[in-house]
């Protein structure tokens, strides 16, 4: 494997609540190359809260803090907040969860997926324009020219997700962040937006952290699984080895979901005593 | 008999038709699901049964009374229904007791306190959150409550509207165990929706594909233990669902 796209070393989140600062997510470590990695967990495990730190878009009074939090030799942390307005989006960017609070109401699709390309680079308005249909294009969008021209209310889900997506594509950045970005979505439309996601980020080379709490989705979709507990990773693993998972939260989160060929009477349910001590 | 029955039921908002012809009758004490994808209708039909969307034609039936296009007292005593989010179906500023207590006031039945005490066992949440605020609660105790709630006048028919897909998987494991016990202990007819074909194999006996407004197959749950569809769309559905890998060629 080439360098790392992205080090993320001893990653700490805290938040001030009335009995003193808790740590959200406690030091965490990876390394990222041109692959896909998953992070899963339950809510309130800080996965969606690693996601944002990447892109340094934890706000007060929430603090962060790494010992190294490197991307493609740039060191996030010593950025300042026009430094990485320079990086969001155009390097990193990421795919929010639901597409009906992420899109702005008053403004046609076209525009918003333009001004995304236009904030990062200076481009003539007839290729903005062109630039904008071909990437509705390649998110198979049918009939882009009169997509564009639509508000998000007259769009369905999976469509505005679609959208969300060539958003974030069209400036073309080399580490893609999705967090959950099918949750809001149907099974059918889920796989089509995921399949989606795989190909384009096959195609360009891109690294990809996909945040979920499906722990088959993941499975599916990613090279390698980080498994997160209480902001920590609990386990790690090669995405082909998760049906083999030693740690028992693991082990707990795949028994608890319903199978298609169900024959259990009865799901198991997590007994959070068993793994309290780590 | 039959818990609900539905004759060739059409359902519309306003000028555009979103059900059409629907057909189906559940047998007391089964549980029935309904599955499709969003904006297949497949919710409405559910309103329309609770009276959330009375422009509808066609006959509803629940415990062999036919259903008015009204407001019906003695209708909701028979039938509840327990909403998709629960952090959208609680008051923000009602305490536990107090949605609790409201369906048994409007009813005028006694014996409140010891309802109420009773049902929090029931749904497994401690004494302690009576007084809370759906705030303080985490989702799936806010889920308990709002099953707690369409409990409370003894219905025998529920009608569940994805009742888990707001929550998490270990979340998701509670919650459809504590469906699954209260339909064995109280004798309970399920009219589920949901778009997760591995829960309608956990929780259902049968099934109902809906596609664009109508039913397109009734299936016994086993047939997603082998993918046997005779619909293509059903097929599809239960393809990209994951289904069974081993046939996953059919699609």
């Amino acid at each position: 494997m080439s360098a790392p796209l992205l080090e993320v070393e001893n990653l700490r989140v805290s938040f001030p609540t009335p009995a003193g600062r808790v740590d959200v997510v406690k030091g965490l470590s990876f390394t990222l190359g041109r692959e896909r990695l998953g992070i899963v967990g339950e809510s309130g495990s800080g996965k969606s809260m690693t996601g944002r730190a990447i892109l340094r878009l934890i706000r007060s009074p929430g603090r962060q803090s790494a010992d190294r939090l490197v991307f493609d030799g740039i060191d996030l942390q010593a950025q300042s907040e026009r430094g990485m307005r320079k990086l969001r989006g155009a390097r990193i960017s990421m795919i929010m969860q639901d597409p009906k609070f992420s899109l702005n109401p008053v403004m046609t699709v076209g525009d918003q997926i333009a001004e995304a390309l236009k904030t990062h680079e200076s481009l003539a308005r007839k290729d903005v324009g062109a630039r904008v249909l071909e990437m509705l294009h390649s998110v198979r969008i049918n009939d882009p020219e009169r997509v564009i021209g639509l508000y998000p209310h007259e769009v369905s889900g999976g469509m505005g997700q679609r959208i969300m997506i060539a958003m974030m594509l069209i400036p073309q950045p080399d580490l893609l962040i999705a967090d959950e970005p099918t949750s809001a979505l149907d099974v059918s439309v889920q796989a089509q937006v995921l399949d989606l996601i795989d190909e384009l980020v096959r195609e360009k080379g891109m690294g990809l952290i996909l945040i979920s709490h499906d722990l088959n989705l993941v499975a599916r979709y990613c090279d390698r699984i980080l498994v997160m507990h209480a902001g920590q990773v609990v386990e790690s693993c090669a995405a082909a080895d998760l049906y083999q998972a030693t740690h028992p939260y693991t082990r707990g989160l795949l028994a608890a979901v319903p199978k298609m060929e169900e024959t259990r009477d009865e799901l198991p349910v997590l007994d959070r005593s068993e793994w309290s001590g780590t | 008999m039959t818990a609900i029955s539905l004759k060739n039921l059409d359902i519309s908002y306003g000028p555009t038709k979103v059900v059409q012809g629907v057909n189906f009758d559940v047998a007391e004490g089964e549980s029935f699901a309904l599955v499709g994808e969003s904006g297949s209708g497949k919710s409405t039909v559910l309103k329309a049964i609770a009276g959330l969307a009375p422009e509808w034609t066609g006959e509803i039936s629940v415990l062999g009374e036919a259903r008015s296009h009204t407001v019906d007292r003695g209708f909701a005593t028979r039938c509840q229904m327990v909403f998709q989010d629960p952090y959208g179906s609680l008051h923000p500023r009602k305490s536990v007791d107090t949605v609790l207590s409201e369906p048994l006031m409007i009813h005028g039945l006694g014996n409140r306190n010891q309802r109420v005490i009773d049902m929090l066992a029931a749904v497994g949440l401690d004494q302690r959150f009576r007084f809370r605020f759906p705030h303080q609660l985490s989702g799936g105790q806010r889920q308990r409550v709002a099953i707690a709630r369409a409990l409370m006048l003894e219905p025998k028919v529920m009608l569940l509207d994805e009742p888990t897909s707001a929550l998490d998987v270990s979340v998701q494991a509670e919650i459809l165990n504590l469906l699954k016990r209260l339909r064995r202990e109280q004798g309970l007819t399920y009219l589920m929706v949901t778009h997760n074909l591995p829960v309608v194999s956990f929780m259902c006996d049968r099934m109902a594909v809906m596609n664009k407004g109508r039913i397109v197959e009734i299936a016994p749950a086993s047939a997603l233990y082998d993918g046997n569809f005779s619909d293509p769309y059903s097929q599809s559905l239960y393809a990209a669902s994951g289904g069974n890998p081993d046939r996953k060629d059919i699609a």
